[in-house]
Formats: structure tokens, C-alpha cells, sequence
């Protein structure tokens, strides 16, 4: 349940966000993130932006969950 | 310090420190991630990890869940819910029971997909089911929020959120419970902070560490618990940084405040703990399915073996339940530890009780 991901937002529309994660896209409330900006990366939690994020980080996670799925190691924490 | 580095620190720090340490975790996503990495088996025997009540779904009790079974059986009302709730046990059925018998009941990711729900079924009300720790309590409440500003009248919650701090005070009050520090929920700290965990160090000379979910985040926290035990310089501190702030999500704290009251809140296996639930607050009393519609449930207690109670506080493994992977299994679950994907008892039987010699 408390999973949250990293994702790029890609289009603000009022409160809500296109943000987008290994090529899918979903809409995210920003209720709880108002200062958020095309472009940023934010931690998603049930349907909300929580918290912003860097890219780096959010590469790095993007990396981590990749290698789960069978990928190859691209990071070395 | 990269994986191999902390391991070999914690494990020289373990030495050197001699005794026992008991750390345990509240956060089901710790649970889960530290049984997935393997993490138990690459600890010295003298460090142990536990788990805590750091599930929300696990904690919540009988009543909430024979509350919700009553209210899908009606024929005026939709569910809205959360997915892993649909198994967790109430004293005689479930809600996937209920759904399989005919009750109209859907899963949503966001509580904000009760709003479409609510709208497009005029004639019924739509009742999200609202359970969380800090982490999900604000989406609720934008839930609630949104709703009341965009005046839908058919939308409903049934509030059981509880909160973390109580509940650690409560492990350190209670003599059974053998913690020598703890590792911090991540994402609960996002939303909260770190500021209202800082008792923990200060009210009980324990440390603690709040920890990311991937294992260089996981041995760091470990780590720093045993460095911190070596010093006798106990503290809270901040291992998340990227996300977790001394003050936390001030809008979303925010918005919880302007929804909720704080009160007392019964958590399965626990009891009452003070102040540790959310409750819609009078200003939004019109949301609360409970003040709109009452129905009488009273708690109903089981003969049962199982030892979910304990297992939360971290007083005994899955191992000593006498139920566990006899009776009780993900397919046929007892208790809540079991049901829920974030339970100890199921993260257990997933990924195996073994440990190594090396």
C-alpha cells in the first residue's frame, strides 16, 4: 500500500498532473504539493504528489526497480 | 559507504558492543523490503530485526471491518476501498466475502476515484474506506475536502487512520516489548517529519533512524543505531534526507488538521491507544458515514488461536503462532498479520524462515 514512485511531471491542469514513469502516464492530485512545476519530480503515493524529489534520485530508483524486474545492475549504492 | 562497507562496520560494531540489540521496524514496507533483500540473513547473530504494528491494514480491528461488511450489504451504498483490505478478516466474514455474495464493492488506487464513483451513482452512497497511517491520512483528507467544496452530497468515509507516535510510546511504555532502537517509516516521515519522533531519544534514551526502503538505506539505518548504542549518544536522526524534512509536508499536515480531530483509537491486538486515530472533525461531521447513517455493531470476540496480537508488538516471530503455516496461510488467512501484503506473518511465509551459517 505505501509504495511510492518517483515520476516527471509532465502537464499541470489546476490540480491535477500528467506525470509520467517508464513511459506511463498517469494523473496525479497535487492537493498536497501546490508549488509543484512542469518539469519536477515528485514522490507518488495513492493517486498524490507527496514530495519532491531530484532526478538523480529518482533515476536511481528508476534503476533499482528496472534491475528488479530482471534488468541488468546500472547503479552501485 | 557502499553495502560491503556497512556490513562489515555493523558487523565489527556488534562485536564490539557485545550484547543483544533488538531493532525493530514499523513500517510494512521496511517488513517486506528487509526480508526481499535478505537482509536478516548478512546481520550478526547478536542483531536482531523486528516488526512492529507497521501495518495500518493489520491494526485494524473487528469492529471497523464488520462496520464496513454492514455497510456493503446494503443496497443504497458503494464501497470504495483500498485493495488490501478486501481479505482482511471482520469477526464472521470479509469484504471479499461480502463482494462474491453480491455487494457492491471497488477497489480504487486513489481515494479521489470515490468522486467519479460518487457522481456517476446519484442514488447511492459512495463510502470510501479510509485506513492509513500518516502517509495516506492526507489523501483522505483532500478526499474529504474536495468533496465538501464541490458540494457532492452522496460521498462518505468510514475513518479508521491511525497515528505512529502513540503507538511507539506505547511499545517503549510496555514492559514485554524489548526494543533497544528503532528503524523510522520512511514515507510516514515525509508527511510528519521528523520532529514528532524525537521523543523516542529524548523520553526514552532509544535511538532511531529514519530509513529509506533500499538495503544501502536499511544498513545505513542499522548502522547508525549500533554506532549511536556504541557512543551512548542516543538520537533521532535523518537517513532519508532526499524526502524527509525536520517539519514534513506542511500542506498536507495542514490539510489534515483542517479535517480531522485526534482520538483515542482501538488498535487490533493492542487496545486503546490514546489520541492515535483520526476522526472527521464537525465541520465535516455531513462526510462521516457513521454520524449519517449509525448501525450497531458491537465487538464480538473470537476463540481463536491466533497470536496476532503478539506478533504485532513484536513479542513473538510468525514462527511461535501455533497457527502459522498450519492453519493459517496467504489463501486462508486467520489474522490481519497474514492477510495483508505488508504483514509479518505473510512476509514470512513468503520469503521463508531460513537463516544462514556462514
Amino acid at each position: 500500500m505505501c509504495l511510492a514512485f518517483p515520476a516527471e511531471v509532465l502537464k499541470i491542469d489546476g490540480a491535477i498532473a500528467k506525470v509520467e514513469r517508464n513511459g506511463v502516464e498517469r494523473d496525479v492530485s497535487l492537493m498536497l504539493l501546490p508549488d509543484t512545476k512542469v518539469g519536477d519530480f515528485v514522490l507518488v503515493h495513492a493517486g498524490f504528489a507527496m514530495e519532491k524529489v531530484t532526478k538523480s534520485d529518482a533515476d536511481i530508483t528508476e534503476a533499482l526497480l528496472a534491475e528488479m524486474c530482471g534488468g541488468e545492475r546500472t547503479v552501485n549504492l | 559507504m557502499n553495502n560491503q562497507e556497512l556490513l562489515r562496520e555493523i558487523d565489527r560494531l556488534a562485536k564490539e558492543i557485545n550484547e543483544p540489540v533488538r531493532i525493530m521496524e514499523v513500517c510494512g514496507t521496511h517488513t517486506v523490503s528487509i526480508f526481499r533483500l535478505g537482509i536478516r540473513q548478512l546481520l550478526p547473530k547478536n542483531v536482531e530485526l523486528v516488526s512492529g504494528p507497521g501495518c495500518p491494514v493489520c491494526v485494524t480491528d473487528d469492529v471497523y471491518m464488520d462496520k464496513a461488511i454492514a455497510y456493503a450489504n446494503r443496497d443504497d451504498t458503494i464501497i470504495a476501498t483500498f485493495g488490501d483490505m478486501l481479505k482482511v478478516p471482520g469477526s464472521k466474514s470479509s469484504l471479499s466475502e461480502a463482494k462474491a455474495m453480491g455487494a457492491d464493492i471497488r477497489v480504487v488506487y486513489s481515494p479521489l476515484d470515490t468522486i467519479a464513483i460518487a457522481k456517476e451513482n446519484p442514488d447511492k452512497k459512495a463510502i470510501f474506506l479510509a485506513v492509513g497511517f500518516e502517509t495516506t491520512a492526507p489523501t483522505a483528507a483532500a478526499l474529504a475536502k474536495s468533496a465538501k467544496d464541490n458540494g457532492i452530497k452522496n460521498l462518505f468515509l468510514l475513518s479508521t487512520e491511525k497515528l505512529v507516535p502513540p503507538v511507539l510510546r506505547l511499545l517503549l511504555e510496555d514492559d514485554a516489548v524489548k526494543v533497544d532502537g528503532f528503524l523510522l517509516p520512511g514515507h510516514v516521515c515525509v508527511i510528519t517529519g521528523v520532529e514528532p519522533f524525537k521523543f523516542v531519544a529524548e523520553d526514552y534514551q532509544k535511538p532511531a533512524v529514519v530509513s529509506g526502503f533500499e538495503a544501502n538505506e536499511i544498513l545505513r539505518g542499522i548502522f547508525l543505531i549500533l554506532e549511536m548504542k556504541r557512543t551512548g549518544n542516543i538520537r533521532v536522526l535523518n537517513a532519508y534526507k532526499n524526502v524527509v524534512t525536520e517539519k514534513g509536508n506542511e500542506t498536507a499536515k495542514n490539510l489534515v488538521g483542517e479535517v480531522y480531530d485526534t482520538v483515542d483509537a482501538s488498535w487490533r491486538g493492542m487496545g486503546i491507544v490514546k489520541k492515535s486515530g483520526l476522526r472527521l472533525n464537525e465541520n465535516f461531521a455531513e462526510l462521516d458515514i457513521e454520524r449519517a447513517l449509525k448501525i450497531d455493531i458491537k465487538p464480538a470476540p473470537k476463540k481463536t488461536a491466533c497470536r496476532c496480537p503478539d506478533v504485532l508488538k513484536g513479542i513473538i516471530t510468525p514462527k511461535d503462532c501455533p497457527l502459522f503455516n498450519k492453519v493459517c496461510s496467504p489463501e486462508k488467512p486467520e489474522g490481519p498479520c497474514m492477510v495483508s501484503v505488508e504483514g509479518v506473518c505473510a512476509a514470512y511465509y513468503k520469503y521463508g524462515r531460513n537463516s544462514f551459517d556462514f
